[in-house]
C-alpha cells in the first residue's frame, strides 16, 4: 500500500499544475496558432484562410517596422544592461562602505512597474517639459535632446528607459554570482602576481557563465514581451516609428478587430523567441552535461 | 409569527409585482467624466421614473478599448448587457454576427424615420432594421481659435486653406504656435480628414473613404491632400507627439497657440475654463469646409435578451434616449447637437446653433459626410490601415506625398 502511494504521490501532486500549464499555455498557444490560420476578424471564427494572415502580415509596413525596432531595441537593451550591470556589480564588489544602501539605490528602479518608468521618462524626455527645457532655462540654449518626438530616434528612448530600469537588477544577479566565487581562487591568483583587471577578465567573469545565461534569458524575454513600457513612453509613436510586435499584436487583435492578423503576429513572436532561445538552451544544457 | 408570515408574503408579493412590470437594463458605457456622467445620471433617472431599474456597467478609459474586450467576452458567453455604447461600423459587425435585437417597433411608434436624418439612421440600421439608437451628433470639421491671439498677431481668422497658411505665417512670426495639435494617430487622422474634405469635396470624400474608389484614392487630388497636410506640419510645435487633445485645446485657451482642428467635444474644455463662445474663443468650419459637415455619432446598440421584462425595459431605454427632453439635457452637457432635427434649440450656444444649421443644410445638399477618423465612414480594418499611412507620413520629415498616396491605395485595397 505504502509503495503504491509512494509511486503515485509525485504524479498526483504534480498533475494539477501540469494540467494547468498544458491547458493555459500550450493549449492557448495551439488555439492562437489555429486562429492565425482562419479569417477571424471581430470575433473568432473558423473559416479556413490558410497562410493568408501571414502573407498580409509580411506585406504590412507597420509589422516590418516593429520587427526591426524589436531587433534594435532588444540587442541594445540586452547588451547595455548586461555590460552596465556587470560593471556596477564589479565596482560594488570592492568592499566599500554603505554597500547595502548603494545596492538598494541601484536596485530600486526594478521595484517600479514599466508603466511608471515609461510615464516618468516621457516627461523627462519631452523637449517642452523635461531635460531640454531645463537646460534651456539654465542658459544652455543650444542643448538639443528631442529623440522622443523624432521618428528616427524614438526607439532609442525605449532603450534608455529600459536600461535605466533593468541594469540594477542585472547588477544584483552578478553581485550574487560574484559573492559565490571561492575567494581562495582570487587569493591564489593574487599571489601569482595577477592584476585585478586580469583576475576579473580571466578568472571571475568566466566563472559567471551561468549568471550570463540567466541574465540573457531574462532580459531577452523582457525585451520581446515589452508592451507596457512602449505604451506608456511613446505609444508606438511618433507615427508608428517606435512600435513593437507586442503592441502591434494588441492593437490588431483587440482594438482593430483583426484577430487573425493579431494571432499570426503572436505566432511570429513565439517563433522569434524560440529561434533565439532554443539554440542557446541547447548549447548551454549540453555543455553542462559534458 | 403571524405578523412575520404576512410581512414575508407582502414582500414576496410586491417583489412579484415589481418583476411583472419592470425590468432591468444593464448599460455598458464609458461616459465617466464630469458632464458625461451627469447626463447618464439623467437617463438613469428618466428610466427609473418609468419603473425600471438601471444597472450601470461603466468602464473608464476614454476610447473604450477595455470595455469592448469585456463586451466581447460577455456576448460570446451568452450574457450581453441590454445596451452598449457602440459606434459606426462596429454596429454592423455586431449585427452581422447576430447579437443585436430589432427595434423597428419602437422606431415606428416614435417616428424615428421622420425626425432623424437618413444619413444617421443608415448607420443605426442593419439590413433596413433598427438595431441601435443614436444619442448625439458631433461635428468633427471645426476650427477652434483664440481671437485675442489673432488680434495680437494682426492676423485674420481663416475661412479657406490659403487664408489659413497666410494667417499661420503671421502668427508664427509673432511667436505664437499657429496650430495646436496632439500627435496621436486619431488626431492626425482628424486633421487629415478636414484637409481631404476641403480639397476632395464631399462627393470625392465619400468615394475615397466610404466606397474606397481606387481612382479617387490614387488621384492627383489625393497627392494634393497629402502635400497640404504635410505643409501644416510646419505650423505645429515639435513637442506634439503623444500629446492628448485636451492639452492641445488648453494651449489655445491660454493663448500659447492660436487654433486647433478638433471635433466639438473641444468646446467642453473652453466652457470648463470659463470661456464664452464668440468672445474668448470662436468656432469656425475647418478651412475651406464651410457648409460641409463631417459627422461623428455616439450610439447605443441593443443586444438580444431572453428575459421578457428586460426586453421591455430595453425598449423603454431606446425610446427615452431619443425623447426631446433627454436629447436636450444630454447634448447641452456633451457639447454636441441633438440627433432630432425638430428640436427647440433655444438653450444651446452659438456654436451648437451653427452646427445644427449646417447639419440640416448639409443633409439637403449632400455635404453631410461620415467621419473617417472616428469610425463612421468605414470598417475598423480600413480605418486602421488609413491611420497607419497618415500618421506615419505626417511624422516623417522626409515623407513623399506621391509615395503616401500609392501606399494609401494599396493598404485600403488590402484591408477592404
Amino acid at each position: 500500500m505504502f509503495n503504491i502511494l509512494q509511486k503515485w504521490l509525485p504524479k498526483i501532486i504534480l498533475s494539477p499544475s501540469i494540467f494547468l500549464v498544458t491547458v493555459c499555455i500550450y493549449g492557448y498557444v495551439a488555439w492562437t496558432g489555429y486562429l492565425s490560420l482562419t479569417h477571424s476578424r471581430f470575433l473568432p471564427n473558423f473559416k479556413w484562410a490558410g497562410l493568408l494572415q501571414y502573407q498580409k502580415l509580411m506585406e504590412n509596413d507597420r509589422w516590418l517596422t516593429s520587427c526591426i525596432n524589436l531587433l534594435v531595441f532588444g540587442v541594445l537593451f540586452i547588451v547595455i544592461s548586461i555590460v552596465l550591470g556587470t560593471l556596477l556589480a564589479i565596482l560594488l564588489d570592492q568592499n566599500i562602505r554603505q554597500e547595502g544602501a548603494i545596492r538598494t539605490i541601484y536596485l530600486y528602479p526594478m521595484a517600479l512597474s514599466f508603466i511608471v518608468t515609461g510615464t516618468a521618462w516621457k516627461w523627462i524626455l519631452n523637449p517642452g517639459l523635461g531635460l531640454e527645457k531645463m537646460m534651456h532655462d539654465w542658459g544652455w540654449s543650444s542643448f538639443k535632446f528631442d529623440w522622443i518626438v523624432s521618428n528616427e530616434m524614438s526607439v532609442y528612448t525605449l532603450v534608455i528607459a529600459a536600461v535605466w530600469q533593468s541594469s540594477g537588477f542585472v547588477m544584483a544577479m552578478f553581485l550574487a554570482g560574484l559573492r559565490g566565487i571561492d575567494s581562495s581562487i582570487v587569493k591564489a591568483a593574487q599571489i601569482d602576481g595577477a592584476s585585478m583587471p586580469t583576475i576579473y577578465w580571466k578568472i571571475i567573469l568566466p566563472c559567471l557563465r551561468p549568471v550570463f545565461f540567466s541574465a540573457v534569458i531574462i532580459t531577452s524575454h523582457i525585451a520581446i514581451k515589452s508592451f507596457d513600457l512602449v505604451t506608456a513612453l511613446t505609444s508606438g509613436g511618433p507615427g508608428y516609428s517606435s512600435d513593437l510586435p507586442a503592441l502591434f499584436m494588441y492593437t490588431h487583435a483587440f482594438t482593430r478587430g483583426q484577430m487573425g492578423l493579431g494571432a499570426a503576429s503572436a505566432m511570429m513572436m513565439l517563433a522569434g523567441v524560440l529561434a533565439i532561445l532554443v539554440p542557446y538552451l541547447y548549447s548551454e544544457l549540453r555543455n553542462r552535461e559534458q | 409569527m403571524r405578523k412575520f408570515v404576512t410581512l414575508a408574503s407582502t414582500l414576496a408579493l410586491t417583489g412579484a409585482i415589481n418583476l411583472a412590470h419592470a425590468g432591468e437594463v444593464e448599460v455598458l458605457h464609458w461616459w465617466t467624466s464630469g458632464g458625461e456622467a451627469k447626463s447618464v445620471g439623467v437617463l438613469k433617472q428618466m428610466l427609473e421614473t418609468q419603473g425600471h431599474t438601471w444597472k450601470d456597467f461603466a468602464v473608464a478609459g476614454g476610447g473604450g478599448e477595455s470595455a469592448m474586450t469585456v463586451l466581447k467576452t460577455r456576448a460570446i458567453s451568452g450574457n450581453p448587457p441590454a445596451a452598449a455604447q457602440i459606434k459606426g461600423h462596429d454596429i454592423q459587425e455586431w449585427a452581422d454576427l447576430g447579437f443585436l435585437t430589432n427595434l423597428n417597433d419602437v422606431a415606428a411608434a416614435e417616428k424615428w424615420d421622420q425626425v432623424v436624418p437618413a444619413v444617421v439612421t443608415k448607420v443605426m440600421k442593419f439590413n433596413g432594421d433598427y438595431v441601435a439608437v443614436p444619442v448625439n451628433v458631433h461635428r468633427v470639421n471645426w476650427l477652434w481659435a483664440n481671437p485675442a491671439v489673432f488680434e495680437k498677431a494682426g492676423a485674420k481668422l481663416p475661412t479657406t486653406m490659403d487664408e489659413f497658411f497666410v494667417a499661420a505665417d503671421k502668427l508664427k512670426a509673432a511667436g505664437i504656435i499657429p496650430l495646436a495639435h496632439g500627435g496621436q494617430a486619431w488626431q492626425d487622422a482628424t486633421v487629415f480628414e478636414a484637409v481631404a474634405l476641403d480639397i476632395l469635396g464631399s462627393e470625392d470624400y465619400n468615394k475615397a473613404f466610404v466606397e474606397h474608389d481606387d481612382a479617387v484614392l490614387s488621384s492627383d487630388k489625393m497627392v494634393d491632400v497629402f502635400a497640404t497636410f504635410q505643409k501644416m506640419r510646419n505650423y505645429i510645435d515639435s513637442d506634439s507627439p503623444g500629446r492628448d487633445w485636451n492639452i492641445a485645446t488648453g494651449m489655445v485657451i491660454n493663448g500659447q497657440a492660436a487654433m486647433q482642428i478638433m471635433g466639438d467635444w473641444a468646446k467642453g474644455e473652453f466652457i470648463a475654463a470659463g470661456k464664452v463662445p464668440g468672445k474668448d474663443f470662436v468656432c469656425l468650419p475647418a478651412p475651406g469646409t464651410d457648409g460641409q459637415f463631417t459627422f461623428n455619432i455616439d450610439s447605443f446598440a441593443m443586444f438580444q435578451l431572453s428575459n421578457a421584462d428586460n426586453v421591455k425595459a430595453q425598449k423603454a431605454l431606446a425610446k427615452t434616449i431619443l425623447t426631446p427632453e433627454f436629447q436636450e439635457v444630454f447634448n447641452l452637457n456633451k457639447g454636441s447637437i441633438p440627433v432630432r432635427t425638430d428640436m427647440d434649440m433655444s438653450k444651446f450656444d452659438s456654436c451648437a446653433l451653427d452646427s445644427m444649421a449646417t447639419f440640416k443644410a448639409s443633409n439637403e445638399s449632400g455635404d453631410l459626410v461620415p467621419s473617417m477618423a472616428h469610425g463612421l465612414a468605414t470598417t475598423g480594418y480600413v480605418q486602421g490601415a488609413i491611420y497607419d499611412v497618415v500618421t506615419n507620413f505626417f511624422n516623417d520629415p522626409n515623407g513623399d506625398p506621391k509615395q503616401a498616396v500609392t501606399k494609401l491605395a494599396r493598404v485600403v485595397k488590402a484591408a477592404k
